[in-house]
């Protein structure tokens, strides 16, 4: 380890002390709940739900950063860098991160939730459907594509690690996996939140310094603009630099892929569930979408610009990590580089009590030890363990990446959302939708993705994800219209008062 | 109970009402928001490099679309909750008691 950069290191360091203080407070909470016995829930809302509790900024910084991942600040500005302005264009088809999905679900899933006791995506499925195969083929679904999904996160995220501070990639998983695991399991949803919202602010400074200093050095915006144009006249067109590639239905569609669709993401859902009160829903839209939007437009930008300051990197990937050591002394590159890495960690902090949720909540305690329910104890330690075992088995995962990890990785998101999209929405919106509907929309949807991906990659000239949600959307309906309508009991529980 | 007249079995939810309302406005907003972004972007960048105009040096078709459209929609969505959403309980409510709505 002669080569470790300690200037950049140190800022990390202090980080992830910061990480594990916020940890150990949340710790409190979660140990309060565990030992009010009899409660039903008491101890599971605090650890998966934080006590539905979180405030406006809160909501908003959980919500944006759980939903950017490693993709928005390494893969994305890596990408702009390649593609010029076009790729900025298409990355804010994001634009309604901040206000759609809280907009969409809304005071109404957050109502419901109370209704039913519901502190997961699943349990709310349940409630609704009130069918065991199907929320156990959600769980499962959670799981795998959830576990596949933090392993190419962790993998990024060691990377980052190595490339700015020089340590060999397993010892930075080692490192990274350890500050994670620690403040998830034992501050749950709680630190989860707060250490977001810590990670939040983070990429929020470290992306408007980055910026301004990219600007500083090409010599104003008029002057990198002309010089990208000079590179390549394809480089400021909405079309990009070659043909047939950055089609206006395929851009066009990131509109529904990562724009709308994400409602449907459990990690996403599961915050419109958690917050305090109306007013924190009112505050989580503002400062949601007005970070988002800086997040999203900045680090975007920077790399399209990258290629007029940093020309001739090997991989766009590095083009964040490229300007932040040249442009600044270490110990501040350092504090910028922390802000991808906070990106990757609010990301997966979020997926992992997601699957210890699906495992404990809707698995365990439904299915294998009903009694457990009224045992705060008991269910603290079940979930203390399977965070633990899913935690290792991610990094595994990241170590020495298997074949069908590879595979559930590449489906993971849109998987995720051609599961949970529709049974949600209209779950919560049409009286009409039933179990069979449900399972039918899945089938179809996670099917027809799988199978376009394959031998469709393009229909219609859109992403992937496009014609398979409509599909999906229509199978729902004309299959529940032609079966029986749910019952009285769900109707009532979920629309009377 | 009568199977048929299932409505009138149980009063539904009055919150319900205005929850319905915020979720369409929001989905309005959505759209306007990718007709905005859709229609600066490809309506003024599809010219050629050498007519594209410039405001503080950026193509006007990404000026506008992206930046004036972030600033614009962040604008629009702080109206949105300010001037339509109401603020409401979120837990049990009282059907008695009308300020709850």
């Amino acid at each position: 380890m002669t080569n470790t950069n300690w200037n950049v290191l140190m800022p990390l360091i202090f980080y992830f002390i910061g990480v594990f203080v916020i940890g150990f407070y949340s710790m409190k909470f979660v140990s309060k709940a565990s030992i009010h016995e009899g409660e039903e829930n008491g101890f599971l809302s605090e650890y998966l739900a934080g006590g539905r509790d979180l405030g406006g900024f809160v909501l908003a910084m959980t919500l944006v950063t759980t939903y950017l991942s490693a993709g928005s600040f390494i893969g994305g500005p890596g990408a702009a860098y390649t593609f010029g302005m076009a790729w900025v264009f298409l990355a804010m088809t994001q634009m309604p991160t901040g206000y759609f999905t809280l907009a969409v679900l809304g005071k109404k899933f957050a109502i419901v939730a109370r209704k039913i006791n519901a502190v997961t995506i699943t349990d709310f499925i349940r409630a609704r459907y009130k069918n065991d195969a199907l929320v156990i083929l959600c769980s499962i679904s959670i799981v795998a594509f959830f576990i596949a999904a933090m392993g190419a996160q962790w993998i990024g995220a060691a990377r980052l690690i190595e490339g700015s501070v020089g340590i060999p990639y397993k010892i930075a998983l080692v490192f990274f996996a350890i500050t994670v695991l620690m403040y998830t399991t034992i501050g749950g949803f709680r630190a989860v939140a707060l250490t977001d919202t810590l990670q939040g602010v983070i990429m929020t400074m470290g992306t408007i310094a980055l910026f301004v200093a990219t600007i500083h050095a090409g010599g104003g915006i008029s002057n990198i603009i002309q010089k990208m144009h000079a590179i390549n006249p394809g480089l400021i067109t909405p079309y990009s630099i070659k043909e047939g590639f950055a089609t206006k239905a395929w851009v066009t569609s990131f509109w529904i892929l990562v724009g709308f669709s994400v409602v449907g993401l459990p990690s996403v859902g599961m915050r419109a569930m958690s917050y305090k009160d109306s007013k924190s829903l009112k505050n989580g839209i503002i400062y949601g979408t007005v970070v988002s939007m800086v997040l999203i437009l900045g680090m975007h930008m920077i790399g399209a610009f990258g290629i007029v300051v940093v020309p001739g990197i090997g991989s766009g990937d590095l083009v964040v990590p490229t300007i932040a050591t040249k442009l600044f002394p270490p110990w501040v590159a350092g504090i910028i580089l922390a802000g991808p890495l906070a990106a990757v960690m609010s990301t997966v902090d979020s997926q992992l009590l997601i699957v210890v949720g699906a495992i404990v909540n809707d698995l365990y305690a439904n299915y294998i030890n009903p009694r457990i329910k009224n045992n705060a104890k008991g269910m603290a330690k079940v979930s203390f363990v399977s965070a633990i075992i899913v935690g290792i088995l991610v990094f595994m995962t990241a170590f020495n990446p298997p074949t069908i990890m590879v595979w559930l990785n590449l489906y993971a998101n849109a998987g995720l959302i051609s599961t949970f999209i529709w049974p949600i929405i209209l779950g919560l919106y049409w009286k009409r939708a039933n179990t069979p509907g449900a399972f039918a929309s899945i089938i179809t949807g996670v099917g027809s993705y799988i199978l376009f991906s394959k031998m469709w990659p393009r229909p219609l000239g859109m992403h992937t994800i496009g014609l398979p949600l409509i599909l999906s959307f229509i199978v729902f309906f004309i299959v529940s219209l032609s079966t029986e309508k749910p019952s009285k009991e769900i109707i009532k529980t979920f629309w009377g008062v | 109970m009568g199977e048929n007249n299932k409505n009138e079995e149980f009063i539904e939810d009055p919150r319900y009402k205005q929850c319905n309302k915020e979720a369409l406005i929001g989905i309005g907003l959505g759209i306007l928001n990718l007709i905005w972004w859709f229609g600066w972007g490809y309506g003024l960048g599809t010219k050629n490099t050498d007519e594209y105009t410039y405001v503080m040096g950026l193509p006007m078709w990404f000026f506008m679309s992206c930046i004036v459209g972030a600033i614009l929609f962040s604008a629009l969505a702080i109206l949105m909750v300010s001037k339509f959403f109401k603020d409401m309980p979120l837990g049990k409510i009282d059907l008695e008691d009308d300020n709850n709505i």
